[in-house]
């Protein structure tokens, strides 16, 4: 046992745990702070993870290979650091919406972190399907967290019925995997997946696991559950649902298909490539018609699933190349601009029942900031320069021509993805064009922001701009990340 | 600082600038604007003064420097800007057009704050767009102008079909730039991993000493056709254009249609042909034909319109057309005349969208057959407007001449393109003049409408734009070598790598000392006949 190593998770379930015992002591009133000091705690523990103290700065595995710290672990690791960080302030800022138990909401997204924390290390099916259950289960709780709302009762009950489904696939898959094989390591799966190349019933079993990773980065054919959950959940769990838990199964999925069955993915990139294919034309096209913004993002993060999992179909046809980097790359962005816009839409449809694009219209007259932080996250999210959309795309659309001269079908690929980046353009615009050009009569209260959330907004600002201008840091954090997968 | 940078990042600095200025204050917005585009020009002229003097670098670029923030050394990403006599001309146009723009944008009375701000932005990138020597940055500059232009035709333009048109333009302009992205990418890969770069100068270096696959060109360049032909509408691809055009803001028009558009055009020159000469070979016909149909068929369409601004669009995509033409005959004359056109129809797409607009807002409509006799009223702006339609005629004088009789030239000296020659020479000349005297007569001449009594004839501010982009197509027109003599030995280097390997370089060069010497007898007869 080498627990040095997961001292950070450590920290983070403590934390959890002590907000729920604080809750237990402070007055009423200053229950609501609570959010504020556990943000505060995972931004430090975000820097400390650049230091030498941090279990980042360690390498190595822990519980007999189970656990294992490296680049792709720590990369991931400071990615969700950060991004629970934010939601938080995001949730402080809306649990006046919560009829109970904000410190239970709290608590509920630092375990999720935690779920997410561990699956980064995850190097071995036990631990994959423990920390996935980890954030499922966590999920099922924050989705349908106000009570209240009928709406929220759907989704809750929506991603438990569809989650535990998938949850089935993927424990089948393992017992088939496991059966065969006989290994639950990854790294040892690896030395003796070659072997099982052409056994039916391991393929059956690793095609299930991929079921199961499908559903939680919401890919095609297994996208069903997302625009429901995205639009009836508490709007802070959406945008952790849309990053953290989309990284998580992002990450889950470069370990299981580059880790432990190398060999195997190595055929399977035609099926990567049909499925990326699809997700992205889906995604896109069901978001054309939809006037409520959550749900328009939903679609729209099962395109961006499609344009991430681009990458991720360019790297089973070359372990060398740099699809990974691209996928790092891109979710860091898409980290910003994520939040930038469920932050934006949490808090000018604070007094709203639905979040229906029109709830947009005159936000330049009542908040510029906000205007300018959805403006620029839509601008992201489709693709322009200079944000970091852009450079996100252009990494991964650069991965995939790579392969075209030895896999034609990839440039097919290449042809989907543009397709699918004009389509997005038409409903993107049309939120920005809510915002600023409307014909009807705009509502015209200003909207009070609080300190933190205005700091909050401002590092996503700051984030989308940096990661577009200045790709070199992250560029070499990423691609120093997925070596561990060549 | 350098001047260079100077140029492209002053509109982008007083951009942002402006997003912290009460909205209240157009008055700020709009001085602002306007004196940051004319401290740009003005910066763009001296640069083009000092062009000749000023040291080149190993690769024959001038005032290079580089921003060392921007890019991703890891992928061989730098933001690098430098002149060479190709896009120096480029830059100065852009720039005087800019300011023109700036001049013309007093017609909007809305959201002002919005409109300078993208205005601002959109000068910016294409400024970059033009100077950058890293092919990213070209395109992400470029990326970075279209966005506002989408976004200025959506929501100040005019005309009952604008959501259409803008619907239109959006879509055609996004795939355009898309598809030649994926070229760009594509050569970007055709290196050996270890020394990739969007550097163009050393891209150009590696492609003249290692020749691209042949079947890596077959698939490069067609992309790279289709992507950057869209961006230029070339036909069949330009029905975007015209309607765009005519349901945008003045100042939007004028610098999309006058300068933003020839980013296609530029990377033709620049990266197609050069990168991938045999594809380009084998593609000329096409290209000719295709040309054609812009200089033909769209200067067909362009004399059967009603309205004004649809006549000057469709004219401006028929001048395409001449300049797609220059680029097929793919020698030293034509390829230099193409450059001149470039810079020739900036001028002329921006005083003729100009001129329209200020038309518009007086009268509030373009349809020719309400308008008529406006010169009595609008004397100066009638005089502008005779003289913009005789520049598109290609009089002798306005440098849009010299640039036509020299892409005339390249291109009959193809023994291939002959056919195709003749028909536009007959149609850039008859065409051309039908619907440009149509217009003129139509807009300017015969009876005064009474509704149109009391229009006043531009003040001093407004005067200035047309005066100063008339007074450029003069001056480059008497003094065409101010321009050719920078941009030739570029040309040359191009046209050498795109036809290096082919059997007819040979033949093209005794011919080019010939057309050589006939041109500059040409020029300098024009310049006497005026």
């Amino acid at each position: 046992m080498n627990l040095s190593l997961m001292s950070l998770e450590l920290c983070v379930v403590a934390l959890g745990i002590l907000v729920l015992l604080a809750d237990l002591w402070l007055p009423v009133g200053r229950k609501r702070a609570l959010g504020y000091v556990a943000a505060v705690v995972l931004g430090l523990l975000f820097l400390n993870s650049f230091t030498s103290h941090c279990s980042c700065a360690l390498s190595g595995d822990a519980f007999g290979g189970m656990f294992v710290q490296d680049g792709l672990a720590v990369f991931f690791k400071r990615f969700f650091l950060l991004a629970a960080a934010l939601v938080l302030v995001l949730a402080v800022e809306f649990s006046d919406r919560i009829a109970a138990g904000t410190s239970e909401y709290y608590s509920l997204i630092i375990f999720a972190l935690a779920g997410m924390l561990f699956a980064a290390s995850a190097n071995d099916f036990a631990m994959l399907f423990v920390s996935i259950e980890l954030i499922t289960i966590t999920f099922y709780v924050l989705t349908s967290f106000t009570r209240g709302r009928v709406a929220s009762l759907e989704s809750g009950v929506k991603y438990l019925i569809l989650g535990a489904l998938s949850s089935a696939f993927m424990i089948y898959g393992i017992a088939l995997v496991w059966g065969i094989s006989g290994k639950f390591n990854f790294n040892e799966l690896a030395q003796v997946a070659g072997k099982f190349a052409d056994n039916k019933v391991f393929l059956f079993g690793v095609l299930f696991i991929l079921v199961g990773l499908g559903f939680k980065i919401a890919a095609f054919p297994f996208q069903m559950w997302t625009p429901d959950v995205y639009q009836g959940a508490p709007t802070p769990t959406t945008a952790f649902l849309a990053v953290g838990s989309k990284a998580a199964g992002f990450v889950l999925l470069l370990r299981f298909l580059f880790t432990a069955i190398p060999s195997v993915t190595a055929h399977w990139e035609k099926l990567l490539v049909v499925i990326a294919a699809v997700t992205i034309l889906y995604g896109n096209l069901c978001a054309l018609p939809q006037r409520n913004l959550k749900r328009l993002l939903g679609y729209s993060s099962i395109a961006h699933a499609g344009y991430l999992l681009l990458g991720v179909a360019a790297l089973a046809a070359d372990r060398k190349g740099d699809g990974g980097s691209a996928v790092l790359y891109y979710l860091g962005g898409y980290l910003f601009t994520t939040i930038a816009a469920f932050t934006v839409i949490a808090l000018v449809m604070r007094h709203l029942d639905s979040e229906d694009i029109s709830g947009l219209v005159g936000l330049n007259q009542r908040s510029p900031l906000l205007a300018a932080t959805m403006t620029l996250a839509m601008v992201s999210l489709a693709g322009i320069p200079p944000l970091a959309g852009f450079f996100g795309k252009f990494l991964l659309l650069k991965s995939v021509i790579a392969q075209g001269a030895t896999h034609p079908a990839y440039y097919y690929l290449t042809f989907v993805a543009l397709v699918g980046v004009v389509i997005s353009l038409y409903y993107y615009f049309g939120v920005v064009k809510a915002i600023y050009w409307s014909k009807e009569t705009p509502e015209v209260s200003p909207i009070a922001i609080s300190r933190p959330m205005r700091a909050g907004i401002w590092v996503c600002i700051a984030g989308m701009l940096w990661l577009g201008l200045m790709p070199n840091t992250v560029l070499a954090l990423a691609e120093s990340a997925v070596n561990v997968l060549k | 600082m350098t001047t260079l940078t100077l140029i492209f990042a002053l509109p982008l600095l007083a951009a942002i600038a402006l997003v912290f200025v009460p909205r209240n204050f157009a008055v700020i917005m709009r001085a602002v604007t306007v004196g940051v585009t004319f401290v740009t020009m003005l910066l763009a002229v001296l640069m083009f003064w000092q062009f000749n003097g000023a040291t080149a670098d190993a690769n024959g670029y001038k005032f290079v420097s580089t921003i060392p923030w921007l890019g991703a050394e890891s992928l061989g990403i730098a933001c690098k800007l430098g002149v060479d006599g190709l896009n120096v001309g480029l830059v100065l146009m852009g720039a005087i057009v800019a300011f023109a723009a700036a001049c013309c944008s007093f017609e909007i009375k809305t959201r002002e704050k919005e409109f300078y701000i993208l205005l601002l932005v959109m000068t910016g990138g294409i400024l970059g767009a033009f100077m950058s020597l890293d092919l990213f940055f070209f395109y992400f500059f470029h990326e970075l102008a279209l966005v506002p232009t989408l976004i200025m035709i959506g929501v100040w333009g005019r005309g009952e079909r604008k959501n259409y048109a803008t619907f239109q333009i959006t879509l055609y302009l996004s795939i355009g730039a898309l598809l030649a992205l994926i070229g760009l990418i594509a050569l970007y890969l055709q290196l050996p991993a270890d020394v990739r770069t969007f550097d163009i100068p050393t891209l150009t270096k590696y492609f003249s000493e290692n020749t691209m696959a042949k079947s890596a060109q077959m698939f490069i360049f067609p992309l790279l056709l289709l992507g950057f032909g869209i961006l230029v509408s070339l036909w069949p691809f330009h029905s975007w254009a015209a309607l765009g055009y005519g349901s945008a803001p003045s100042a939007t028009a004028m610098l999309h249609a006058g300068v933003l558009k020839k980013f296609g055009l530029y990377g033709l020159i620049r990266v197609a042909l050069p990168f991938c000469p045999e594809a380009a070979q084998s593609h000329l016909q096409l290209i000719a034909w295709l040309a054609l149909g812009n200089v033909l068929y769209v200067g067909w369409v362009a004399m059967r319109q009603e309205n004004l601004n649809l006549l000057i669009g469709n004219s401006s995509v028929a001048h395409m057309g001449m300049i797609f033409l220059g680029i097929a005959s793919l020698n030293l004359i034509g390829v230099t005349g193409a450059v001149v056109i470039m810079v020739a129809h900036g001028f002329l797409a921006a005083l003729t969208f100009g001129l329209s607009g200020y038309i518009y807002n007086q009268t509030g409509t373009l349809e020719m057959n309400e308008l008529g006799g406006l010169a009595k009223k609008l004397r100066f702006i009638g005089v502008a407007f005779v003289m913009a339609a005789m520049a598109g005629c290609g009089l002798p004088g306005f440098l849009n001449f010299v640039g036509e009789v020299s892409v005339f030239f390249g291109a009959w000296q193809v023994p291939g393109l002959r056919t195709v020659t003749v028909l536009a020479v007959w149609g850039a000349l008859i065409i051309g003049a039908v619907y440009m005297l149509r217009a003129v007569r139509a807009a300017m001449h015969g009876e005064l409408n009474e509704k149109w009594a009391n229009l006043s004839d531009a003040n001093l501010w407004r005067k200035l734009p047309f005066a100063i982009l008339i007074a450029s197509l003069l001056v480059f027109g008497f003094f065409p070598k101010l321009l050719t003599e920078k941009v030739k030995p570029v040309t040359e280097q191009i046209v050498n790598m795109a036809t290096a390997g082919s059997s007819s370089a040979k033949r093209d060069e005794s011919a080019r000392a010939l057309a050589e010497e006939k041109q500059s007898r040409l020029t300098s007869a024009a310049t006497r006949s005026e």
